[in-house]
């Protein structure tokens, strides 16, 4: 080593502000390290949601030219951009060699399960939020394992305003409440069709 | 709630709302020996207040109420009497900006705690205001029988309101008989066997957040959730006064699951955890989010809290 060696002493605290040097060092990479998987979830439900048959993306495109023209498609007409679409085309997101991956503005390749990337390059504070469990949504355990869900679960991604729905009824006005001593198939039913049971129990076992 | 306060009531004679119809009922069947389902009236009469009880009076009393439900609805039920969790403090939180009232969470609500369906119960009522709207704290401004075809409604926004569990519950003050209480762990809570269903609570509930059983509730069999807690969505009795726990049945877990409520929106809108665990997404949103809390000028401080995340 290079440094003057005085005593053992001496040499004793220069390898320990070295370790402690380098334990700083690599905190400081790992927070940098916009990938570190740590502050990142590694597990989603669902998987991504692709239209029926469309993935893997290879199965066409190993084959076809990559055309970097903006255009009328004749192919994917279900997708309409409406997402910044005047100074966005297609592979600024897509990647144009391997179309099984996006790509981000610095020209790193990431999964479609890992799509969150690519939108936290322009939604900064959203993704902070999405990450800490703020923006969209969490479910499993409050004090437990979490799942997540990606950006492009409740945002289709090429226009990605949040669509209306269709609302559960309203409740019954006080005036208009009766009570009906009934037999059990004609108690009323609750208009929830959700299988939200099932997903709790889709998580129980995950875990 | 003090002790000396609970000693006090249950030195008296005065029990539970059945003392009349148990008195009546006490004379003419001293008579008689008893049988089985008497059995259980006399015990259900002479039940202690929830906090006296030791655990072995407790599991009693959970034993007999399983008998009676299932009797009753034909299902083997699991009552739970878990306690609050050391060092957890419930809070919860709502996004407005993110809600689009498409009420999901009233009815996961419905079907997770039991609530009757006729006379139709809710817990959760979701306000529909029209943008721009000067202060939310006005409920009559609003209204909760909005029906439009799909949710958003251009021009209003959307305030799901149920009990904000105050950490300063006005409920439980005017309550005469020590039936509802605020658990440690912050949520108030109401023992149905000691209600006596004269609605003071509900009178003093600022955020209309109590609901009444007008009639024994009625629940279609195979909706029935079988897995209950004490406190909180075992089926209930005509006459007694119901709301929110957070879904104690499922939050006071190690681990728990979310509320149904939160678990269901489908926008994300609805927050919960421990306020005091700095990592909690509750205590994120308190301190990355301007939140305010419904009609903080009555100090009855809720950890119920909205805000605007944009
Ligand atoms: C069934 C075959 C098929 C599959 C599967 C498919 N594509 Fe394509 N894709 C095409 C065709 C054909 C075109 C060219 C259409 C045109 O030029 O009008 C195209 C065009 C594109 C373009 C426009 C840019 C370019 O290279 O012409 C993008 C971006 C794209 N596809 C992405 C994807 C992605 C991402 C997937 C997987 C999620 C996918 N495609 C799956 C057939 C396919
Ligand atoms: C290259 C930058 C960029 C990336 C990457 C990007 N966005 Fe956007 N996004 C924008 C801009 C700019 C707007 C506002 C203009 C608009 O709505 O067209 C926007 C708007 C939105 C909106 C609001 C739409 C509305 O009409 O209210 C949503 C939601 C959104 N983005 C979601 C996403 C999601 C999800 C992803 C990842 C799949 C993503 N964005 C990736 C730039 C980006
Ligand atoms: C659980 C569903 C859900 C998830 C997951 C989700 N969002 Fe959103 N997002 C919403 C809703 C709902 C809105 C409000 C839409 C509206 O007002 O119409 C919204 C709004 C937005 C907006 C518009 C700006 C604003 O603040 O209103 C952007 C941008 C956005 N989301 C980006 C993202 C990104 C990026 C991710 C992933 C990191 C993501 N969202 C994940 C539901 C979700």
């Amino acid at each position: 080593m290079g440094i003057p060696l005085q005593s053992s002493y001496i040499r004793a605290m220069g390898l320990v502000m070295m370790f402690f040097a380098s334990f700083f060092l690599i905190q400081y990479l790992h927070v940098s390290d916009a990938f570190s998987s740590d502050d990142i979830p590694d597990y989603f439900v669902p998987p991504p949601p692709f239209s029926e048959g469309i993935y893997p993306c290879s199965d066409c495109h190993a084959d076809l030219e990559v055309n970097e023209t903006r255009r009328e498609l004749d192919f994917h007409e279900d997708i309409v951009l409406k997402h910044a679409e005047e100074q966005r085309w297609c592979l600024d997101c897509h990647n144009p060699a391997d179309r099984d991956k996006l790509r981000l503005a610095n020209g790193q390749l990431i999964s479609f399960e890992t799509s969150y990337h690519l939108c936290g390059q322009c939604h900064g504070t959203i993704f902070r939020d999405w990450k800490a469990g703020v923006h969209g949504k969490r479910t499993g355990y409050w004090n437990g394992k979490k799942q997540y869900r990606l950006c492009v679960h409740c945002h289709n991604p090429h226009s990605p305003r949040y669509k209306p729905i269709e609302p559960l009824p309203p409740p019954i006005r006080p005036d208009e409440l009766k009570y009906t001593k009934s037999e059990d198939d004609k108690i009323p039913r609750n208009p929830l069709t959700s299988n939200y049971k099932a997903e709790r129990k889709d998580v129980k076992e995950k875990h | 709630m003090s002790k000396k306060n609970i000693n006090h009531i249950c030195d008296k004679p005065l029990r539970r709302r059945t003392l009349l119809k148990g008195a009546a009922f006490g004379l003419t069947s001293l008579a008689l020996p008893f049988g089985n389902a008497d059995a259980s009236v006399w015990e259900s009469f002479f039940q202690k207040h929830f906090h006296q009880m030791n655990k072995d009076e407790l599991q009693k009393v959970i034993a007999r109420l399983e008998n009676e439900y299932k009797e009753d609805y034909g299902k083997d039920f699991n009552i739970k009497s878990t306690k609050p969790i050391d060092g957890v403090k419930f809070g919860y939180g709502l996004d407005l900006s993110r809600c689009i009232g498409c009420r999901r969470c009233v009815y996961a609500c419905v079907e997770e705690n039991n609530q009757s369906r006729d006379p139709q119960i809710h817990w959760i009522s979701v306000l529909e205001f029209e943008k721009g709207h000067r202060w939310v704290n006005v409920f009559e401004e609003a209204t909760k029988y909005y029906n439009p075809h799909t949710v958003p409604e251009e021009g209003y926004f959307y305030m799901p309101v149920q009990c904000q569990q105050c950490e300063n519950p006005p409920c439980v003050k005017v309550c005469p008989t020590k039936a509802t209480w605020k658990e440690r762990d912050g949520i108030t809570v109401v023992d149905y066997n000691w209600c006596i269903g004269c609605r003071y609570c509900m009178a003093a509930c600022p955020y209309g957040a109590r609901r009444f059983n007008w009639a024994k509730p009625q629940i279609a069999r195979e909706e029935i959730n079988t897995e209950t807690h004490y406190l909180g969505n075992r089926p209930r009795y005509k006459g007694v006064v119901e709301k929110c726990t957070f879904c104690i049945q499922r939050t006071r877990e190690e681990p728990g699951t979310y509320p149904a409520c939160v678990e269901i929106c489908p926008v994300g809108a609805r927050k919960f955890g421990n306020l005091l665990d700095p990592e909690s997404e509750i205590r994120y949103s308190i301190e990355h989010k301007r939140v305010f809390r419904l009609k903080e000028d009555l100090n009855t401080s809720p950890k119920f809290y909205y805000f605007f995340a944009t």
